[in-house]
This record gives C-alpha cells, structure tokens and sequence, in this order.
C-alpha cells in the first residue's frame, strides 16, 4: 500500500477540513474557554460529529458503523488538531472503542457512542509521567469487583458516560499478567471525578475510586487478561493522539508561515531574510518526516501488522519533538504578539503540551523502543 | 542489508552508497507509467516467481554484508573481477533480466517493471540480503535524464551498457568557481561545427580517476547565466582529459580535479537542446539529492551504531546501555531515523505517483545528510579512544573515523544544506524573495 492517502481518504480530508473548519475553529475553543464551560467541550458538536458518521468510523460495520480505520480516524484528528477543537472524539470514538472492540460491551456502549449520546474517557495514569505500570486493586466482591485506588489526567472524567480504567486484579505493579480492563458507567457508587483545568483550557479530572461496586460484566475481555484491551487501547490512543498532534503542528506551522508573508520589518516582509527562511524550512521538514511516521503507524495497525507497536512509537516520539519545534518556532516568529492572549498561536503550544504528554511522551516512547532494541 | 555506511574510498562517491542493497528504484517518473498501473500479472505469482529466480540465481557470496568498499561494484572498464568472479556472475545474471535497473524500458536494457513490481524485486533481495548487483551514477542519475532529455540515439547508445555495467560515469558540475553558486560555471564549449571545443576545470568530480565517460555542464553561452549552458556527454580517454585526486580530511581521495585542454567533443554528445542543460542539470540534482538522501536512512538488520555502541560500552544489569546519557541521544535519534525511513518510503511512493512536491528532493536530502551526520558523531561516542584509531587493524583501517569523517561533506556535496533550506522556503513555503 503506497504512503499517501487514496482517493477515498482524501475525500474524508476535504470534507473534514471544511466542516470542522467552519463548525469548531479556534474561536470555538475561546468562546468555550471564555464562558468557563463546565463540560470542556460542546455536546451539540459530539452529536454533530455522530451525524457525519465520525464516531463509527472505528466500529464495524456490523455494529452499525463505518469499519473504516486508523488513517480515516486520524484525518479527523488532524483537523481537530488543526482547530484546536474540544472534543472527546479521541477518548471516546478511538481509544475506548478498540479497546471495546470485540469484546461483549461493545453492545451495551457502542450505539450510545454511534449516536453521539455518549462520551468515554481513558483512566491509566496514576502518576504524573504515563506509564502502565498499574497499582490500582480490583478485589472480587460478590458477582464483581471492588475497584480502589486513583487516576489522574483523565480528559473528560468529570463529564463522562462510559470510564475505562486499567486496574489490578493479580500480580504487582509492573506485571504484564494480572491487570483487568473494565468498562465503569459514570453513576458507579465510590466514584468521585475532580475536574482540573490544565493549561491547554481542557478539563482533565484526578479520579479516586473508593470501593466502587461493578458487575462482572463491566470486564472487558478476561480477568487478568486486561493487557490485551489496554494494548489495542493504547496503540489507538497514541496514534491518535499523533495525528492531532500533526494538525497542531501543521496548524502553528501554516499560521507562522503565513505570518512570514505579512509581517513587515526594516521596510521588507520578514519571511524574505534568510535567518527565518531557514528556520521555517527546517520546521517544514520536521513536520513532513512526522507525517510519514503516523500515516506508517496508522497503515500497519490497520493491517494488524506485528510491526505496529514499533511505528506507533515512533509515530508518538516523533510528533512529540516536530511539534513541540512548529509551535516554538511558532511563538518565536510571531514576536511579541506571539505572547498574547489575543492572537491563536499560544493556543497551539499549549495543546502540542498536552498531546505530547498524552500516552507517553517523546523520552518515554524513545525508551520503549531503545528497550526492544536491546539497549 | 549492507552496512557498508559509506565506506570511504568506496564508494559511492559524492555520496556514499545508498544503504540499500536491492536496486533503487529510479525516481522521478515521467517516463514510468503509473503507480496504479495493473500488473500484467497477479502480483502475488509475480512475487513467487522473482523469489524462486532470486533463491536460484544470486549466489551466496552476493547476500553477504559489504565489508569494505571493495565489495561494491560499480561497474565499468576499469572493474577487476579477478578476486571476486561471483561479483561478475552476479551483475551480469541480472542484467541479463534487465534488474540491475528493474524499471528502465526493456529496449535500453532495462526489466521494463512497473512500480509496483521493482518494489516487489526490491522487497525480495532485501528478504535474502542481496547485495545491490550494480552502483552507478548512470543508474542513479545519468539513466533517469538521458530517459526524460535524451534522443534516442543516445539512449540505444548509452544506457544498455549503463544498465550492463560496461561503463562507470562521473559528473562535472561543480568548478573551482562554482560551488553552491553552480550556474555561475565557466567550463567553455566553443562551436566548432561538428564538435566542440571544451576547455576548463572541474572539482570534487567524484571518481573521475576512475571513470570512463563524463557527464559534463558546459558554457556555451556567456551572455547570459543559466541560459548559457549545456549537458554534454564524452569519454574520459579523451585527448586533454587529466584528473588529479583531492586527499581528504578522511585520508582518502574519493573526488578529483578535472582538467580539459582543447578537449574535442562530438555535436551528436549534447543532450537536450544547446543552452538548455540547466534544465537537465536541475532534473538530475534532483536524483543526486534523493539519492544522497538514502544516507540517512537506517540499514535493517543489525544497527551498527547501537551494536558499536554496546560491544565498546556494554549494557548494565537492566540489559541497558551503560552510559545512560548516550543511550538517550542514540534512542531519540533513532526516533528520527526511524520516521526518516518512513519518509523515504512515503517519498518514493509520492514521487511514483506524481504527487510529490518538485522541490521535496531538497527536502530529503537535507534531512538525510543532517541525520547521518548525526549518526557518526554518535558512532563515534560510542566508539570512544578506539574509533580514534586511524591505521590498525583493530580499527579496520580506521574506518569508524574516516567514515564519520567522510560525512561532513553529505551536506555540502550536491547542494548545501543552506542550498536545500534555500529552495524548501522558496518553492514550497513560497516565503518572499523580498
């Protein structure tokens, strides 16, 4: 399969671009942000989003979706990207949903997810750095479990329907074997969700679960067995959040490039003095090689290739570091009024911070691979 | 793979051989059909057939890694098979398929494959490890604009025995003058009705000491700059030919100055219309900057620089690299080369189907060279004092060094990394000229 996007693909990208373009830029984050709103996000726009059909684009066809895949997934996290868009369109319609995926619950949440009635959120962290080393206890009890223990940087927690939460039913902290994955819905007894504002205006909650009660049939797959559904999980999250990271970049990118042409110094466009050319160029490059990286990571976890997990990393660190260069530079090449509140670009960084951080970070996915290279 | 990194004095001159052992692909496709095109065959029968041909046909000591550069065969009048027959047998049975150039029309001497199927005869060395049969600047970079400039007297002569491995080019550009500034060359041709006359220097001719013809920018017109120029082609035996080799900082004299006194050069040698060799040359850079960019791309197989890196540091109890700082350079650059790998396959798979950006070659290059140079400073690293070894035969010959060495000019040669950034902000981010 050729690196690029087929004709269908490029369609989706055309359509996507246009309508979150008009329906959800980035003034729909500042109004959001302005008026304090306490879901982080527009309902309106998640059943907007099920009406285009975005949310089933990871569901099978026969659970009423698309049964489409990770690169069509992923243009519409570029765009949301892109347009710093509020949504929990990557929690709910790509991380839970393959880790929902041939799993019984997948009948319980996905007409609600299809349909745009519900959001889910990711509960895996427990510390402030991502890991999946998972502490937090899950003791039979009665027909279930008790779940105890906190999470933290749970993006829509406070908000949400549906929890997914990794959760320790055997082994020790850092055992593969032993963890078990469950589907929490929000009126769980014990449950409690403190909404925290970070510094990209979104909501994230730390989330304390005090013995919560669920049924046997909140486990997603088999007991001990979680790993399996976290993987899916995070190999969806983290390409995922790669390509909104690549809308990020290429949006802070396009608007500095833009800014180039315009901004006049000493009587000439600033974008004619080779210092800033160069600088642009670099950027440029950066980001095409970012690209190549999560489009490779998307065509091999569609496939079911062995090699995903390797490129998904790759596709993560490698956003990370272009991204983090387009939104710097960004700022730099903005001058002063990169500094303000006023002008979009530091609405950029702040969210490159956050996709960075989500899932692993660059230092984080570089140390996988170095470790499965054997060193 | 190979791993012959860029072995000085081997290589591949102004640049170092790619590091992939099948036949690159020739880029830039006007003459190729579409990516799309249907397989005359199912892709899948194709594929067994070119395996069990490969498993029957490229002897054992062909999938062995390059060693040093004299493992490379770059073909030519000059090339002694005598200590290596298998090198020979090798070429000469892949030819004789047309796959030491698996894409070029079957009539010049090529497969006449679609892009779909050299990737599938690529795919297949790779999987035993197949030596590239055949190096050349006529198939990287000659083949591809005699293809798209040439007449077709020239292509039934020349590119057969580029294909063929019968004669070894070389590249005049850059001159003493002219440098990133290429088009400001002054190497004259001076019309002397059935010939012309060429008189001037060359430098950094990659091999020219080596070569058996030339491809050669020349001044035909002084009036005005990239105007006034033209592609000619002749033969390095030529009377008022003469080469001196350059020793390098690396030890080694893989580019030579080229002189030409009252050289004759037939009229039927000029490629493309008079004047208009800029436009060939700028065709051509574009296959030397792809191909240069191949450097950066990482061997499958074992990793030198990690491997390196381990047999001189070695891994503490957690099964990790004992310096821990040079263990997170070398895992974030891998993260680049990783994606780097990505791209390049992205960018032929553009480049094939025509969607690639005109000036994305510069991008490439640029990225490729600045990667490897990254790469042998952290060979280097993780060499410590015995990769300073510059003769032993611990250090073979010093490779480590001259090879880390070599790579500096990786972004110079074929334009500077300045040139590249130059072209990127111009020609794709259209940033003002004022």
């Amino acid at each position: 399969m050729p690196l690029y996007l087929n004709e269908e693909q490029t369609m989706l990208a055309d359509t996507t671009k246009d309508f979150v373009g008009e329906n959800a830029s980035v003034k729909h984050l500042r109004e959001l942000r302005d008026s304090n709103n306490p879901d982080g996000f527009s309902r309106d726009l998640w059943k907007q989003f099920a009406e285009m059909g975005f949310t089933g684009i990871l569901i099978g066809e026969d659970d009423g979706g698309l049964g489409l895949g990770h690169v069509e997934a992923g243009v519409v996290l570029e765009e949301i990207g892109r347009n710093l868009t509020p949504s929990p369109f990557l929690s709910t319609a790509v991380a839970a949903v393959e880790a929902l995926k041939g799993s019984a619950r997948r009948e319980r949440w996905f007409p609600g997810i299809l349909s745009g009635e519900t959001v889910a959120a990711i509960a895996i962290d427990e510390k402030a750095k991502h890991g999946t080393g998972i502490a937090m206890r899950a003791e039979r009890s009665g027909n279930g479990f008790k779940l105890s223990g906190s999470k933290q940087f749970v993006g829509h927690g406070h908000v949400a329907d549906l929890i997914l939460v990794a959760a320790r039913t055997a082994g020790s902290a850092n055992d593969e074997d032993g963890i078990t994955m469950f589907a929490v819905p929000k009126d769980a007894a014990g449950m409690t969700a403190e909404a925290e504002r970070l510094a990209d205006s979104s909501l994230a909650a730390r989330m304390t679960f005090d013995g919560v009660e669920v049924d046997a049939d909140a486990v997603i797959g088999d007991v001990d067995r979680g790993s399996v559904a976290l993987k899916s999980l995070l190999a969806a999250g983290r390409t995922g959040a790669s390509a909104g990271m690549l809308g990020v970049g290429a949006g802070a990118m396009g608007l500095t490039v833009e800014y180039l042409k315009e901004r006049k110094q000493f009587g000439t466009r600033i974008g004619s003095f080779q210092a800033l050319q160069h600088r642009a160029a670099h950027l440029y490059c950066e980001m095409e090689v970012a690209r190549a990286a999560v489009l490779k990571a998307q065509q091999l976890l569609d496939a079911g290739s062995q090699a995903a997990d390797h490129a998904v990393s790759i596709a993560k660190a490698m956003t990370g570091l272009a991204t983090t260069l387009a939104v710097q530079e960004g700022i730099q090449m903005h001058g002063g009024i990169g500094m303000t509140d006023e002008y979009d670009i530091g609405f950029y960084m702040k969210r490159a911070r956050v996709l960075a951080e989500l899932f692993g970070d660059a230092n984080y996915h570089a140390n996988l691979l170095a470790e499965a290279a054997g060193y | 793979m190979a791993r012959s990194g860029m072995v000085e004095g081997a290589g591949p001159e102004r640049y170092r051989q790619p590091l992939t052992t099948g036949p690159r692909p020739a880029l830039l496709p006007a003459y190729r059909e579409e990516w799309e095109r249907e397989m005359t065959e199912d892709p899948e029968t194709f594929r067994e057939q070119t395996r069990n041909w490969l498993e029957e046909n490229v002897p054992a000591s062909m999938r062995l890694p390059l060693r040093s550069e004299k493992d490379v065969n770059w073909g030519g009048r000059r090339a002694d098979y005598s200590k290596n027959p298998d090198q020979k047998l090798y070429m000469d049975r892949m030819a004789s398929r047309g796959w030491t150039v698996p894409d070029w029309p079957k009539e010049y001497g090529g497969g006449g494959l679609s892009p779909a199927q050299t990737k599938i005869v690529r795919e297949e060395m790779r999987r035993i490890n197949a030596r590239n049969p055949l190096n050349s600047f006529g198939i990287s970079m000659l083949g591809p604009a005699l293809l798209k400039y040439g007449n077709e007297e020239q292509k039934r002569e020349h590119l057969p025995k580029i294909a063929r491995g019968e004669i070894r080019w070389c590249q005049g550009y850059s001159e003493p003058n002219a440098g990133s500034d290429l088009a400001g060359l002054a190497t004259s041709a001076e019309d002397k009705g059935d010939h012309f006359l060429v008189n001037g220097q060359k430098v950094w001719t990659s091999y020219a000491d080596q070569a058996d013809w030339i491809f050669c920018l020349v001044r035909t017109d002084k009036s005005t700059k990239q105007g006034g120029i033209s592609f000619v082609l002749f033969d390095m035996e030529s009377e008022g030919v003469s080469t001196r080799p350059i020793l390098l900082i690396s030890g080694y004299s893989p580019f030579c100055e080229t002189f030409f006194d009252d050289v004759k050069v037939p009229k039927q040698n000029l490629v493309g219309d008079l004047n208009k060799g800029w436009d060939v040359a700028k065709y051509l850079l574009g296959h030397e900057r792809e191909m240069i960019s191949g450097m950066g791309l990482s061997t499958t197989g074992g990793n030198p620089l990690i491997d390196g890196a381990i047999a001189t540091i070695g891994l503490d109890d957690q099964g990790r690299l004992a310096d821990p700082v040079l263990r997170a350079q070398i895992a974030l650059f891998e993260v680049r080369s990783k994606a780097f790998s990505a791209m390049s396959e992205r960018f032929i798979d553009e480049l094939k189907a025509g969607r690639a950006h005109p000036a994305q070659p510069s991008m490439m290059k640029y990225y490729g060279t600045e990667l490897n140079k990254s790469r042998h400073e952290l060979v280097m690293a993780g060499g410590g004092s015995d990769a300073l070894e510059w003769e032993s035969d611990r250090s073979d010959n010093g490779a480590k060094a001259r090879t880390w060495l070599r790579t500096k000019a990786n972004s110079i040669e074929g334009g500077t990394s300045e040139i590249q950034l130059n072209i990127i902000a111009k020609r794709i981010l259209e940033l003002p000229s004022n």
